[in-house]
């Protein structure tokens, strides 16, 4: 799929350092995400992947290096500035992260608590609840409880979570992982469907060749802790470093 | 020497323990004055403990009462001292027992269960979404939490305390044919105000220690299923050490305090 990219940078990470204890994970990470585009991150499991882009949203504090986001310095920011910052980007946790002791209706009102700077108080949530459901095709589930949605479901929750609040950018971090080839489908034709309506930019975080192939304009890989090699799939694919080919095996 | 290394290790580790803890109870102070208050998870979590506790320590304290009555009633019929057993068994409950054993009971119920449910929030990354929905997990999941066992527990300990009584009553009823007016009169006639104080505030402090530490355990919980079993299981054993520790100090005090 195709999608029209403008030239503006929307995040920019410039050499990004992060270790815990003697564990050096990032290294001088760099990344840049142009509007509209869908940028596929792979990494081998535990190259830092999801410290990453924890680190974009501020949940996790990096050592060095700068992170900007839609024009403003994410680890400068204040509490409430963060959090303003954070309703315009949605994020899809590896593991879906629904809360279990609420059903799926209180899910998706849980992140119009308390921004309620971008819509107001709302008083009957009921319509965006649907509409996100809608989104997903899974309005009928609006009562059920997490325990009771498998996981293709859950993974389809999480995704109308974040759209609630209609943000310009979705972080996905591996959305398809544990789910079987023809769910992983689905919800990659999803994340498609999503990006032509929300005209979202996204980066996805990804062990899935398959879903890479489909879903990227443009690919970073993180080996070692730095972008160690950027490029269109196509390119990457063909390349010849050990390394790199060692992803497409 | 290398049994002494490993020693002061240990107790290195213990004290950055009781330092990290004494930091998440300073936090706890700072965000409780601050808005939004969260009265409803509030509500929820005290109706929530209350429910889940109360049968439990109902059960507990009868059997209790029972059983200390049974016990302690050869001793004074010796003395034929019969008579004074209301009076006793009601200040060693009131006083000591109905405190202790409720919060011991708690600690294993409700500080377990708040350990491995904020344990599985951390790890399966709930409680990172609820940061990043703009709500403050501290807040809506510790604070309350903490409030809540605060609050609810000097009422299971009254609740278990008056099981207590009731079961201790039914002994003397039956072997000794005292009458419930008579049972409770000796009882309220040997209770006096600085009884029931100091214990209810000894009660106040347990139930923070037991959301405090359940919750500093399950916040903080490590990645992988394993560290849920240890947040909840760390949980109950930290806090039964604190409560006893509490415990010692409030006999003290309340020494100085009343019996100058
Ligand atoms: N909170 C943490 N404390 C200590 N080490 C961490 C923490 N979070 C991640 N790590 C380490 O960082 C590395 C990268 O983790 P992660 O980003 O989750 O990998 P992945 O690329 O599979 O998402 C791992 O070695 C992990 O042990
Ligand atoms: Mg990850």
């Amino acid at each position: 799929m195709m999608t029209t990219t403008s030239n503006t940078p929307i995040i920019e990470i410039r050499n990004l350092k992060k270790s815990y204890g003697s564990n050096c994970v990032l290294d001088g990470f760099n990344l840049t995400l142009k509007e509209g585009e869908n940028l596929v991150v792979m990494g081998k499991s535990g190259s830092g992947k999801s410290v990453m882009i924890k680190c974009l949203i501020g949940l996790e504090q990096a050592d060095s290096g700068s992170i900007t986001v839609m024009g403003k310095d994410v680890m400068a920011l204040e509490k409430d500035e963060l959090d303003d910052l954070r309703t315009e980007i949605g994020f899809l946790f590896q593991g879906s992260a629904l809360y279990d002791s609420m059903s799926v209706r209180e899910n998706l009102e849980f992140p119009l608590r308390r921004h309620t700077k971008k819509f107001g108080i709302i008083e009957d949530t009921t319509p965006l609840v649907m509409e996100a459901l809608k989104n997903v095709g899974l309005e009928s589930a609006v009562d059920l409880m997490p325990s009771e949605l498998s996981g293709g479901m859950k993974r389809r929750v999480a995704l109308a979570r974040t759209l609630i609040l209609k943000p310009k950018i979705i972080l996905y971090d591996e959305p398809t992982t544990g789910l079987d080839p023809i769910t992983s489908k689905e919800i990659i034709l999803l994340m498609q469907s999503i990006q032509k309506e929300y005209k979202t930019s996204s980066i996805i975080i990804t062990h899935d060749v398959d879903c890479a192939r489909v879903i990227a304009n443009k690919m970073i890989l993180l080996v070692d802790g730095i972008n160690y090699a950027e490029g269109t799939f196509k390119e990457l694919s063909e390349s010849k470093d050990p390394k790199v080919a060692a992803f497409f095996k | 020497m290398s049994a002494f290394s490993k020693i002061s290790r240990n107790f290195e580790a213990f004290l950055i323990e009781i330092g990290e803890l004494s930091y998440f109870a300073g936090n706890f102070f700072k965000e409780l004055f601050k808005t939004p208050f969260e009265g409803k998870e509030l509500l929820r979590q005290c109706y929530n403990m209350g429910n889940r506790s109360l049968l439990l320590v109902g059960v507990t304290g009868f059997i209790i009462g029972l059983v200390f009555d049974l016990q302690s009633r050869p001793t004074l019929q010796e003395f034929g001292a019969v008579s004074w057993m209301p009076s006793m068994i009601s200040i060693s409950i009131i006083r000591e027992i109905g405190p202790i054993i409720t919060s011991l009971i708690c600690a294993g119920r409700i500080g377990s269960g708040i350990g491995a449910e904020l344990g599985s929030m951390r790890v399966t990354e709930q409680i990172d979404a609820m940061d990043v929905s703009g709500t403050n997990p501290f807040k809506y999941l510790v604070v309350t939490r903490i409030l809540a066992t605060t609050l609810m527990l000097p009422l299971l300990v009254l609740f278990g305390d008056a099981i207590a009584l009731y079961g201790s009553f039914l002994v003397e009823n039956l072997k000794g044919n005292v009458s419930f007016q008579l049972y409770f009169n000796q009882v309220f006639e040997a209770l006096k105000f600085s009884d029931l104080v100091p214990a209810t505030i000894k009660s106040f402090f347990f139930g923070f220690a037991i959301g405090l530490v359940g919750c500093y355990k399950g916040y903080y919980c490590k990645k992988g299923t394993a560290g849920v079993g240890l947040a909840a299981n760390s949980a109950v054993v930290y806090t039964s050490m604190l409560l006893f520790i509490i415990d010692f100090v409030a006999v003290f005090v309340t020494d100085i305090f009343y019996h100058e």
